[in-house]
This record gives structure tokens, sequence and C-alpha cells, in this order.
């Protein structure tokens, strides 16, 4: 990127709240339902049918407002935004324009240097999904499928605060994180339970106005946000300084093509002659019913961050790590909870088991292990019986069965060996049959030593104590 | 049988088995088929299966538990949804629509035992005060052919005055059920917004619309209010309130008189009022003069804002799901606008473009904002009085019933037909609607406000007027009344 330029990025994420019903019917909620299964009359706009607002969809939205301590107001309004399209079935879409639930907020995102930056929250409105046109299953028609209408969704837009593309990315990840933390959502990106929107400008260095914005639609993971929103700011640069200027419109990611292009242009900007509901009155939260939803929330990400620092003295960037999934911290919770050494039952959680379940695309949701396996498994590493090549083992083992760690290591036989007598005359033997290395090493390249603390173990079957075995040699070798 | 019966003597008729509930409705479906031709009450008439739902009140008529109005014909206005029967909302957008589920109003009237003989005309979508506006012709006034029974809820009433159903279910949006009630001589009750539900009944301004009964008496309009209020979680706009309830005791009430709102009218219509004031008094109640601020501007208020939610509430015909699909269409924009343009009628369309006018930006101040100013200032004013007053007397119509035609040309002139019943609508007061009198003929009303949903003191009041007069009474010559 050229420094001469800073960007300004702010997102607005789409979140599909994780009710049963829908926000104004009762009809279900679900992904991959044949088509208009899922659409009552309320759905489908038939004359008559009125939207009655489900308590859910405002009890979620009260989560994330508390969650990010944001004002929210005592009475809020739903408005109607009127547009035509076929897949609107009302020709107006039921949302929060002039009064949100949720206000002014803030939000902590940890970006991967390690640094925490934190990003203004503007609002979070309630609002219902449009349905979905179907073009391509009808020769010369269009399908409309309302499955999805009413589906409701909480619209989160934060401040223009985002100066890079890796933090619009980190805000969405931590956004993405807090509601499926707070069970607001399932956070299934590839359904289409969240999407991004970002609105990208970019300014001379040095400047205090906002240069003009284009607004990229849709955006769907953390990566392509990040490569969306490079993409755009490297060509509003491109345009500038080639004496152009930016034009005001929406625009598409092209994730195969790793561009963005034009969707219509908003120079002209449409107007959606917001205006109340008058079929919904407004919505007036008690303290009562905040009361309650607060009483319902679980600890909060930054609560245990401090906790974790707190009560396990874990480095910070561990216990960011460790907070960033509902499901990871929980367990960590868990075998604590059991005993489990901190450290090392982050380490185990953070390192090997992330790396088992992202081979077996599993969540941490879906973890094979009990958490009285792993506070297990980890205390058998802290009073030695387990060697770490060892623990691999056993939790390799464990992965696969129920059975308990002890009942593994002892039907195994996957036991460390420590004792001495034992390990001594194994080293003996490695020392006795490797004269060469042995006279390398008393030539002073000490790091052969390492080479024989392989063998030995190789010959334990990976049961000797690495530690002792070395130990052992340097005796043995008098250096 | 009689074409005027209240449901007093209908019930006993039924229930003493003077008649059985096949001869009524027979009675009432032959009526209906000699005299629409010439009234055009009705859009629907449903001969085969009212006569099915007869056979089967009979049956029910001699077990126990029988229903309140177990067998009485009824007939709704045609933008109440019935399933299986083609709810048009006088509109050739929903000329063939049939909706999947029935109204509140519908399943509860029916589940209170009435038999719905059909679905009765009204202007499209309920926006007019003459009946002219319907895809399906303008109806007439019993009275007289050649005049307008009102508007919208012009077909009930008309029906009613005709003795083609012993009542009807209406709506009233800014006096769609008063205005042609006192046209047509008949009563209607406008209740408090939020006491019937609305879910199932085609809206035109959702913060207005309520249905209401119209009937030959106020004691048989209480009886029809009573099958269709309610609370109903259906409707987020319905109330939890209790169900209407008659004062146990005569009351001597203060009734209120805002002298300026009579200021307009022609002196025949004037002494009408003057003898009703007289009767209340005799009665034991006592008037009182006030003032009603701000109703001068109510009817701006309310044709912006009912607009605006027309505008919108309207979008839904489009075209895409159900309605009128136009055929002559290149693409989608094309087919909204020729499915739209060829679907609704002039009114209709004048007021979708006024109300979208109104929501627009750079407008929305000016006009929305302003009129819901209005209407809370109307609001208000309605309350102050109250504070002193039990009820308030007002006119219905500053007419009796006009020429068919003679106002079609001047949408102004027309909207002023509503001029004294727009107010109640825009506070979301109960208004009733009864005869007084008549003026070279034809039958002129007046109408009784009260607070909110303090129906069971207006009706009480009413009832009380009707007992000792007979205005109700009175019946237009329709060449029929030697038939049974």
């Amino acid at each position: 990127m050229n420094s001469q330029w800073e960007p300004v990025i702010g997102i607005e994420v789409h979140v599909q709240l994780a009710t049963q019903s829908k926000i104004f019917s009762n009809a279900p909620v679900e992904f991959g339902s044949e088509p208009n299964v899922n659409a009552n009359l309320v759905d489908v706009a038939m004359p008559g049918a009125l939207p009655v607002l489900n308590e859910d969809a405002v009890r979620m939205a009260l989560k994330f407002g508390l969650a990010i301590e944001a004002e929210i107001a005592e009475r809020c309004v739903f408005d109607r935004k009127n547009y035509f399209y076929p897949d609107l079935p009302k020709g107006y879409q039921i949302s929060q324009f002039a009064s949100p639930i949720v206000g002014r907020g803030e939000l902590d995102v940890h970006l991967d240097d390690g640094s925490v930056q934190s990003i203004g929250i503007t609002r979070a409105h309630l609002e219902e999904d449009a349905g979905k046109s179907i073009h391509d299953r009808f020769a010369q028609h269009t399908g409309i499928d309302l499955n999805r209408a009413g589906t409701p969704l909480l619209e989160i837009v934060t401040e223009p605060d985002m100066r890079s593309a890796a933090q619009a990315a980190a805000c969405f990840r931590q956004l993405h994180g807090l509601v499926r933390w707070l069970q607001i959502c399932d956070g299934n990106l590839a359904e289409g339970s969240m999407r991004c929107d970002a609105n990208v400008s970019v300014r001379r260095s040095g400047e205090s106005a906002f240069g003009e914005r284009t607004e990229i639609k849709n955006i769907n993971s953390f990566r392509f946000v990040e490569r969306a929103v490079n993409y755009e700011i490297d060509r509003q640069i491109d345009v500038l300084e080639s004496g152009g200027v930016v034009v005001r419109e929406t625009r598409q990611y092209d994730a195969d093509r790793d561009r963005t292009y034009s969707m219509r242009s908003k120079e002209l900007s449409d107007d959606y002659r917001y205006f109340p509901d008058p079929d919904l009155l407004p919505l007036q939260l008690t303290a009562d019913m905040l009361e309650a939803v607060k009483e319902s929330m679980p600890e909060l990400p930054r609560e245990k961050l401090a906790r974790y620092a707190q009560e396990h003295e874990l480095p910070p960037a561990t216990a960011v790590r460790l907070t960033r999934d509902f499901d990871l911290a929980s367990i960590f919770d868990k075998t604590t909870d059991l005993g489990g050494d901190a450290q090392l039952v982050a380490n185990w959680l953070l390192g090997d088991i992330a790396a088992s379940l992202r081979r077996e695309d599993k969540t941490y949701a879906e973890l094979p292990l009990t958490a009285q396996q792993l506070a297990d498994l980890v205390k058998r590493i802290h009073d030695g019986t387990l060697s770490s090549t060892l623990a691999k083992e056993v939790f390799e083992f464990a992965w696969s069965t129920e059975d308990s760690i002890d009942a593994i290591i002892n039907e195994r036989g996957l036991q460390q060996v420590s004792d001495q007598d034992e390990l001594t005359a194994l080293v003996q033997g490695i020392v006795d049959s490797h004269p060469a290395q042995v006279a390398q090493i008393h030539a002073g390249q000490t790091k052969v030593v390492g080479f024989l603390v392989g063998q030995v173990m190789k010959q334990s079957q990976g049961k000797a104590d690495p530690k002792q075995v070395n130990a052992l040699l340097r005796q043995m070798l008098n250096i | 049988m009689k074409p005027y019966a209240g449901l007093r003597e209908l019930t006993q008729g039924l229930r003493s088995k003077a008649f059985s509930t096949v001869e009524l409705t027979q009675f009432y479906l032959d009526r209906i088929h000699r005299l629409n031709e010439r009234l055009n009450c009705f859009i629907t008439v449903d001969d085969e299966a009212a006569l099915e739902r007869a056979k089967l009140a009979d049956q029910r008529l001699s077990q126990t538990d029988v229903p309140r109005l177990c067998g009485i014909p009824i007939a709704h206005k045609d933008l109440f949804c019935t399933k299986g029967l083609r709810t048009t909302c006088a509109s050739r957008t929903l000329a063939s629509f049939v909706a999947p589920y029935d109204a509140t109003v519908v399943r509860q009237t029916s589940a209170a035992g009435a038999n719905m003989l059909g679905k009765t005309n009204m202007d499209e979508f309920a926006m007019g005060s003459s009946n002219e506006t319907s895809y399906f012709g303008p109806v007439s006034n019993p009275w007289d052919a050649t005049r307008s029974p009102g508007g919208s809820s012009g077909g009930s009433a008309a029906a009613v005055a005709a003795g083609l159903v012993p009542f009807a279910t209406g709506t009233d949006t800014g006096g769609s059920i008063r205005q042609p009630a006192g046209l047509c001589g008949v009563t209607g009750l406008k209740p408090t917004y939020g006491r019937v539900s609305r879910f199932g009944m085609i809206a035109f301004a959702s913060s207005l619309d309520q249905g209401g009964p119209v009937a030959h008496s106020v004691e048989d309009a209480y009886e029809l209010l009573r099958a269709m209020e309610g609370y109903d979680p259906a409707d987020s706009t319905s109330a939890n309130v209790e169900p209407t309830a008659l004062p146990a005791t005569h009351e001597n009430l203060v009734i209120g008189y805002p002298e300026a709102l009579f200021d307009g009218l022609d002196a025949e219509f004037s002494s009408a009022i003057d003898a009703a004031r007289g009767r209340f008094e005799a009665l034991g109640h006592s008037i009182k003069t006030i003032e009603l601020p701000h109703v001068d501007a109510a009817i701006a208020a309310y044709y912006v804002l009912s607009g605006a939610e027309a505008s919108t509430n309207l979008a839904r015909y489009d075209g895409v799901r159900y309605g009128h699909r136009s055929g002559d269409q290149n693409d989608l924009a094309d087919m909204y606008r020729s499915s739209r343009s060829e679907g609704f009628g002039l009114e209709v369309k004048r007021r979708i473009l006024t109300g979208t006018y109104s929501l627009s930006v750079g407008y929305f101040d000016a006009y929305y904002l302003k009129a819901q100013k209005v209407r809370r200032l109307v609001r208000d004013g309605f309350l102050a009085a109250f504070a002193d007053v039990d009820l308030i007397l007002a006119p219905v119509a500053p007419t009796p019933a006009f020429e068919l035609g003679s106002l079609k040309a001047d949408p102004v002139q027309m909207y002023r037909q509503d001029i004294y019943t727009i107010p109640v609508s825009l506070a979301g007061l109960p208004g009733l609607s009864m005869p007084c009198g008549f003026v070279d003929g034809l039958p002129i009303g007046m109408q009784l406000i009260g607070k909110h949903f303090e129906e069971g003191k207006v009706l009480a009041a009413g009832m009380a007027y009707q007992q000792e007069t007979n205005w109700h009474e009175q019946h237009p010559a329709l060449g029929d009344e030697s038939v049974a």
C-alpha cells in the first residue's frame, strides 16, 4: 500500500439471529428446506396478514447490546423501508431506522499482533430478511423462494474506525466470535448466517475529511473481507492518483477473480420512504426485561479474559485466543476446574487439539475428547508419567475412545520409563554401540549428544524421559 | 318473515321453530336476488354454502349450548378475508383472489353462529365516501336509487337498510361505517381503535382501520360487536381490554355539544339534531357546550396519514404472488407498472401517489410529521373535552345522501363528507352513528362519541334514545313490501 494514502473503513454486519421462528411470524427458520415450505400467511404478505414481533429476537438483540455495553433505548420503533422487489413480498422491509434497539457502544477488537483496538459500534438494529430470487431453475422465469423472508437479522454498524483491511477483517472476526459466544447466531458463514458489508474510502495522509466511499456488499468470510477491502483500497488510490474521482456506489466482491466490481451507482440516493410501521406498536423495553436478559447471559469474553489473566496468570495473547470461541473457553474452564494446569491445558487446546479439529473439520463444540480426559492427560504430563511424545500417543487414543487416560496408559504400557537403573542400562547400551559418535563428542562436537538422546528414545519406544536421558548421557561422557 | 326484523325477533323465531334457519336463509337470499341488481349491495353471494350452513344451524338449534347468533344471516364487507370465498376489496387487482384463511372477525362471528350470505360491495380498498370507486360498480341508496349510500361500507349499510340481511360487518377508517349508516338510515358503530382485530381485514390505513357492526338498531349493533371484538394476539395493535359491557343501571350523563361543528348545517338538519338534544335531556342527560380545537385541520391530516399508510400497504399488490398480473409485460418494472396500473382504480392511485409523495425525502417533515402532530392535537383536544363530559354529540355527515356522480369529479368535496367522522378516527375513539330524522325524505344521522373503550356508555345512551324514537324503524319503500 501507498503510505501517502490512509484508508478509512467501517463495516456493517448482518447477523442472522438463532431464533426458532421468524421475526414477525411463527413460521420456522430452517436452512435448506424445499422452497416456500417455511413461508406462512405473514411471510408471503397475504392481504390482511399482520406482523407480530418475536420476543426472542428482541432478547438476542439486547444480549448483544449489553455485551458491548451499548446504549439501549427504552422505547424503539419499527419502520417500513419501502422498495419494490419480487422477493420482498410486502413491498417494504420492516426495519429500524430512526430509533434502533441498540445504540452507541464499543467493541474491543484483538488484532493478530496482540494489540487491542477499540472500535465504535454506531448502532445495531433489528430487521427482517427478504426472500430469494432463483434465476437458474426455470427457463424464461425467475422463481421466488420465501423461506428466508422474515428471518430475523441484527444489523450491526460500526464507526469508520478501521484503517486497514486487516483491522476490518479482525473486527468481523471479533463480532463473529461474540455473537456465537452469546449464542444469538450460529455463525455459519457458508450458509449466510453472517454477511459483511464494508464501506471503504481513502484520503491523503494527514487529511481530516473523509474521501468518497464505496460499499462492498455481502462478503461472507474473514479472508475475503481482507482481500476485498485491500483490492478496493488499491483501486481507489489508482483512480485518485490518475486524476479520477471515486464514485459513490455499491460494489460486489468476486472471490474467484479477487476483485470488486460495480453493482449500481448511488449518486441518486435511494428514497426508502421510511416511516413507523403502524402494524407494530413501539417496543417498550422495561428494566425488568433488561435484567432478565442480563441474568441469562454467559460470562463475557472480556470478563473471562480478565479472570484468566488473574486466576491462571496466563499470558494475554493466550487468554485472547482462548476467549475467541465460546466452546473453547468452556472446555478450558471445565478442564481447569477439574485440576488441569492452566498453561498446559491452554497449550493443548490451542495446539494439538486445534490441529486435530482442523484436520477433521470440527469445531470445539464437537471435540471428541472430554474435559476429564484432557484434565487427566495434563495431570499425567505434569507428574512425569508421560513424556510429551507419549502424551501425544495417549492423546491419539483418547481422541477415538472414551476410556480414561489412566486406562489407556496402563493398557498400552505407555508410561514413561523413569526408573534410574533401567534408564542407565538403556543409555549405557547406546553409548557402547556408538563409539564413533562418542569420539566426536569427546572431540568437542557436543551437538552429537542430541543424536544419542534420539537413539535412546527410539530404543525405548519413546517411553524414556528425554530430560533424564540427556542428563545421564552427559554424566557418562563427562561433558 | 319480515325483512326488517331485529335480532331478538329472529332468534325467538328460530328457537321457537316459528321458522327454520333454512327458511330464514332462503328468505334473505331471495330478497338479495330480487333487489341486488337494483342496489348492487353484494359483490358475491354464497347461496349454496349458506344453505348448507343453515342446515347445520338447524341441527344445532335443537341441541344444547346453542351459540348466541346461531342461524342469523350476516354479510361481511368484502375486505374481510373468507377462506374459500373470494375477497375482492372491490378492486380489479383482487377480483379473483381467494384467501386461504378467515379473518378473525369472520372466524369469531361464525363461531358465534352467524351464517354468512355473502360479501358486500364497498369503495375500492375502502377508499371513498360514496361507494362509487368500486370495481364492481356503485351501490345505490335504498331510499333513492339515484343517490349514493355513502362509503366505504356502502354495501353493508345499504344491504341492512334494504332488509337484505339483519346485520353486516363494516370497517371504518375515517367514517366508512358511520357515514353510510347515516346516509342509509341504519345504525353503525366504529369501535375504539384496537377493540376489533384487524387480522384478515385487508388494510387501507393500519393506524385508523377498525371493524364494526352495521345493524337496524343499537341493540343489534351491540350484539354483533360482542361477536366481533376481543383481544387477538395475531394483531399487535389489538387491545387486551374487557369486552364491551352495558352499564347495569341508567346513568345521567353529561353530553358535550361542540357548537361550532353544527354551524354549517342546513336548518332542517339542525332542527333534527336539536330535537335529539331535547330527547337526551328528557332521558336525564345534561348538555354542555364544548369546544373541539383543531378539528378543522383533521381532514388534511387524515388524508396525509391514511394516504401514506395506504401507499405502502398496497405495495404488496404487485402481481407476483396473487392478484392481477398484467399479461402485457416486457420486464420486471413493466410487470409492476402495468399490473398496478390495470389493477387499481383512479381514487386508489390518487391516494397511493399522494401518500408516496408525503413520505418522500424532503416532504416527510412538512406532510407526514406535521400531520402526526395535528393528529396528536386532535386527540388531545378530545381528551381535554372528555375531562368534563361523558359523551359528545356530533353530526355524522354534512348532507343527506347525495346524487351518484355529483361529487365524483371533486375529490375535495367528497373528502368533506367525512368532516365529522375523521377527527374521531384520528383520536381512535368509538363513534356511534344512528338515524335521527329525515331531510327531503332522506334519512340523516347523528353521532355519539365516547371515551376510549367506553362503548358501553355510548351504546346505552343510543339504546335509550332508540327506545324513545322510531327513526331507526323507518324503512325505504322498495316496492317489495308485500313479500312474505
